[in-house]
């Protein structure tokens, strides 16, 4: 059956199965790879999305119940060459190692910021609790969230224009 | 650009890693990340039972499925002769099932189809008939008369007894303990976990019919050795054979072995003509590929009037699972466990080892460790604070007293060991006054009066870790040295390939520190390659903490060498005589005239356009280092915990972790490390376990049983350091992944046990569960 979305800005559509998972269209019809799948139980959250600004574990969410729906990939979070702040800060401090649960670990997180711009380390920790890291032990993603905090709440002070210079950079 | 790279990013710097950036793009290349063009997918048939014999295997139903290409059975491979490889460990493993399955998940079948989802549908009409047997659970199970032979294939093999293996000295640790004053005896199970990174295992297997070259992409944490492997037992021609590690999710020893879903692809890719890509799903990961510990261990540890250690004795029964293929080097059968006297003088010590099958799951991989390092750390910490706790002595004071001390370096250990360095009272005096410990003592005292329950739990490990020496240490003859190559190019900028593979520990920031270092190049300009095998020099790849001790040792002599032929260019081109030349990092300068100057990019250029006459062109080198020795990490780990009488919970309050890895290349990325391997090592201490039921049933087969600590549970961590650098390491480094591993789960459950000491319990077996701790306190009468 044909399902059609909106990912990263663009429509994107595809002829699937409808027992197809969302994280396998994305994955497998759209070639998006940045989001992984870790677990196959909703349990390690390196599937996660964001469906309508929301985020959800992309792989308990059928591709057909997105349709018309807004989706948002870890390939959507740059601007070009400009990193986004969640990025910016996981590389500032050193908030990924493998980078296998890092999409995730962002996806989340970009949206606890948007929710809550000054979060606790607390705030943090219990945002990315459905999300397993096995290298970092959290700390320093804890930190990576908080960098990032800082750089948007920076850039919201900031005079027009300086904003891009604040979020560039982040790797090679 | 980030931050950091303005910086030269020599040895001590902290510059952000540069494989960061891929990885934050989602543009990381994972195996399940690539797509061959005409792929097909395998999957695989497991085993429901644990022990089985197969009567009948019919595959039509499925044959005729939508999509399927072939199903691939243990028959077939057989008509191969590869129905069973080799293990590690000299023993043979089923690659798919002929006469019996001997654990829950043995691959007995695989689909080959055009997508995914076929291969899957397909497996449910492969029709199996089987005869189920008694299944042998534990050692104690492999022992019993009349306990079913699990490995009846095997010719003379009349019971479940695998090996039997000893270390140190039977006589004089006899003798030791016939004089001691006190005995402390401590039976602990250190149960079967598994590695569990993020990505699991799986591989893309590409044999070219018209070219006849192999190439297969695989999550291997040691891909040389891989192809040498594939070579010897396929029979293929080694130079026709490429192996790509892309990267690793996460490896942590999980991705070390060679698992049947690699050969019966590559089968399948051989016999079709066509790319045959196969990823485990998270249960066939946990089921099926290598676990880690499994051991059952007793310890005496002999001591005298004056709380000297005099002499420590172990027994330990390791449950090996259906195929004997611990990961370890050839000689030794309980990998290096005999290191179990850890950072204690004493005087003598006898091991004995005996190794059982069982239907369980083979493997015995080093998980985050250096070859059953993590199981002899455990024991001797626990020892050691159950020892001081019931002499009465301060567990510090205890381990202060028996410490080795530095002026004993290198030291001869009861077991044979050269420890290279070490100086263990500074790390515990470091630990210690960050964690306040004279006033957390009275607090601690001060609370028990009032009936609460709280401890601290120290753990002051030696590892060992950077095999080889090639002499002693070798995987299937395989002598584990490793290697660097080096090409300057004209511009000076530089690329580096070494034999080892990253899994998310910053090899590609950490080794072009070496190189900058040593030879002046800024990090930035020097791409660090690992992992292909058709480019990447031979080494014995990453794990067991190896790749700094010995790539980066490679590193650092490759980057040497190549220096001195610097010097020559730089000579000619300052018409200098060479011994004339000071180096400064980045440098030649003419002693007396730092003015008269050629920098490495200008020697590089001049190796292509401007050299002596009769030098070779080019400033290119590689190096095969074999370390002499092995490096030996040390530190102090400190926890402390508030106990729930009435739930059990355990709270960890503190965790305090000293290290010293000698030498930090990028203190960054080491304290990333520590945080991640505490992190683990909470998790086995207080949650993640596989075991299984009398049936032989895994529980634990997924991540809602198999439980993996989250940022909620995961403590806070206070790191401190001291630095003593290895004197044989070229830079003096040695290694730091796996300390974290092997040290903080004794720290964790010494904490508990010394919160529940006033209540007479001395062990809790790991993983130590609100129930567990529960049931502890209730059977010494506490009821609130």
């Amino acid at each position: 059956m044909k399902v059609t979305m909106r990912v990263n800005g663009v429509e994107r559509s595809g002829d699937i199965e409808p027992r197809v998972l969302l994280v396998d269209f994305l994955r497998s019809n759209l070639l998006l790879t940045g989001t992984h799948i870790g677990c196959d139980t909703t349990s390690c959250g390196a599937c996660t999305v964001r469906i309508d600004g929301d985020p959800v574990k992309s792989c308990t969410v059928l591709a057909v119940q997105a349709e018309g729906r807004e989706i948002k990939t870890v390939e959507g979070l740059a601007n070009g060459a400009a990193l986004a702040p969640i990025q910016v800060g996981f590389h500032e401090e050193h908030g990924l190692q493998c980078g296998f649960c890092t999409p995730g670990m962002m996806m989340v997180t970009s949206a606890l910021l948007e929710r809550n711009p000054n979060p606790t380390d607390d705030d943090i920790r219990w945002a990315i609790s459905g999300n397993i890291c096995r290298c970092t032990g959290y700390t320093n993603i804890v930190k990576a969230v908080q960098h990032a905090a800082k750089l948007t709440s920076a850039a919201a002070k900031a005079p027009a224009g300086k904003e891009a210079a604040a979020v560039a950079g982040g790797g090679e | 650009m980030s931050s950091t790279a303005h910086m030269h990013g020599g040895i001590g710097e902290s510059i952000k890693r540069k494989e960061d950036g891929r990885f934050l793009r989602g543009k990381g290349n994972f195996l399940d990340d690539i797509v061959l063009p005409n792929m097909l997918h395998m999957a695989i048939l497991r085993s429901p039972y644990a022990h089985a014999r197969i009567k009948s295997i019919d595959t039509a139903a499925a044959s005729a499925k939508p999509g399927v290409i072939a199903v691939v059975t243990g028959e077939l491979m057989a008509q191969h002769k590869l129905a069973w490889m080799p293990t590690m460990s000299g023993d043979t493993q089923a690659v798919l099932a002929t006469d019996k399955v001997r654990f829950q998940g043995q691959e007995v079948a695989a689909v080959v189809a055009e997508t995914k989802a076929q291969a899957e549908d397909a497996l449910a009409s492969i029709e199996v008939d089987y005869e189920v047997l008694p299944a042998v659970t534990s050692p104690d199970g492999a022992k019993a008369t009349g306990s079913a032979l699990i490995r009846d294939d095997k010719e003379g093999q009349t019971d479940n007894h695998i090996y039997h293996w000893e270390s140190g000295d039977e006589g004089t640790t006899k003798a030791a303990f016939a004089k001691a004053h006190k005995v402390i005896r401590l039976h602990t199970f250190y149960p079967r976990c598994h590695p569990a990174p993020l990505e699991t295992c799986g591989c893309i297997a590409d044999v070219n019919p018209a070219t006849g070259k192999t190439t297969i992409y695989m999550t291997s944490q040691a891909p040389h050795a891989i192809r040498t492997v594939f070579a010897l037992v396929a029979g293929l021609s080694e130079q026709n054979i490429r192996i790509v590690s892309p990267d690793l999710g996460g490896g942590f020893g999980n991705k070390v072995p060679v698992y049947p879903g690699y050969v019966v692809a590559t089968a399948a890719s051989l016999l079709l003509g066509r790319p045959v890509k196969w990823i485990e799903d998270r249960t066939e990961n946990l089921i099926s590929t290598g676990f880690a510990r499994d051991y059952h261990m007793t310890g005496d540890l002999a001591v005298d009037e004056n709380g000297k250690m005099l002499a420590l004795h172990v027994h330990l029964d390791s449950d090996n699972g259906a195929f004997f293929a611990d990961a370890q080097p050839t000689k030794f059968k309980a990998g290096l466990f005999h290191i179990v006297t850890g950072s204690y003088d004493i005087p003598t010590a006898h091991i004995t080892a005996d190794g059982y099958y069982t239907n369980k799951a083979p493997g015995g991989v080093a998980y985050r460790c250096s070859f059953r390092v993590t199981e002899a750390s455990y024991l001797i910490e626990r020892l050691v604070t159950n020892a001081a706790i019931e002499l009465g002595i301060d567990q510090a004071e205890f381990r202060k007293r028996n410490f080795i001390q530095p002026e004993q370096f290198p030291y001869h250990s009861a077991t044979g060991w050269v420890y290279d360095s070490g100086d263990y009272p500074k790390a515990m005096d470091v630990a210690l006054d960050k964690l306040g410990y004279a006033e957390l003592k009275k607090d601690v005292e001060a609370r028990r009066k009032k009936g609460e329950v709280t401890g601290i739990g120290i753990a002051s490990f030696t590892e060992v870790v950077g095999a080889g020496h090639g002499a002693d240490y070798d995987i299937l003859g395989l002598r584990m040295f490793d290697s660097a190559e080096l090409r300057v190019h004209p511009t000076g900028k530089a690329m580096l390939r070494m034999g080892t593979k990253s899994q998310g520990q910053g090899h590609e920031t950490t080794f072009a520190q070496i190189v900058a270092e040593e030879l002046g190049i800024p990090a930035q300009d020097v791409s660090v390659e690992e992992g292909d095998t058709d480019t990447a020099p031979y080494g014995l790849g990453t794990y067991a903490s190896r790749s700094t001790p010995v790539a980066g040792a490679a590193t650092a002599m490759v980057a040497r060498e190549l220096r001195e032929k610097a010097r020559k260019l730089a000579a000619h081109l300052l018409e200098a005589a060479e011994e004339d030349l000071v180096w400064e990092r980045g440098k030649f300068y003419v002693k007396g005239s730092p003015e008269r100057s050629k920098t490495i990019q200008e020697a590089a250029f001049a190796a292509y356009t401007n050299l002596p006459e009769g030098m070779q062109p080019g400033l290119e080198g590689v190096h095969y280092y074999d370390p002499p020795n092995m490096t030996y990490p040390f530190g102090t780990y400190a926890v402390v915990v508030d106990v729930d009488k009435g739930t059990g919970q355990v709270k960890v309050k503190r965790m305090v972790a000293v290290d010293d890895c000698g030498v930090r290349i990028n203190p960054m990325i080491v304290e990333g490390q520590i945080h991640g391997g505490l992190a683990e090592g909470f998790g086995i201490a207080f949650m993640q376990l596989i075991t299984f039921d009398d049936e032989g049933n895994c529980i634990g087969s997924n991540f809602m049983d198999y439980l993996i600590p989250g940022s909620w549970e995961t403590p806070k961590f206070e790191l401190g350091e001291t630095t003593t650098p290895s004197p044989h390491h070229p830079i003096g480094a040695k290694g730091v992944g796996e300390s974290p591993t092997v040290g903080s789960p004794a720290a964790y459950v010494n904490a508990v046990i010394d919160a529940l000491s006033p209540y007479g319990i001395t062990n809790i077996d790991m993983p130590v569960t609100s129930d567990k701790v529960w049931a502890a306190l209730r059977s010494k009468g506490v009821t609130e």
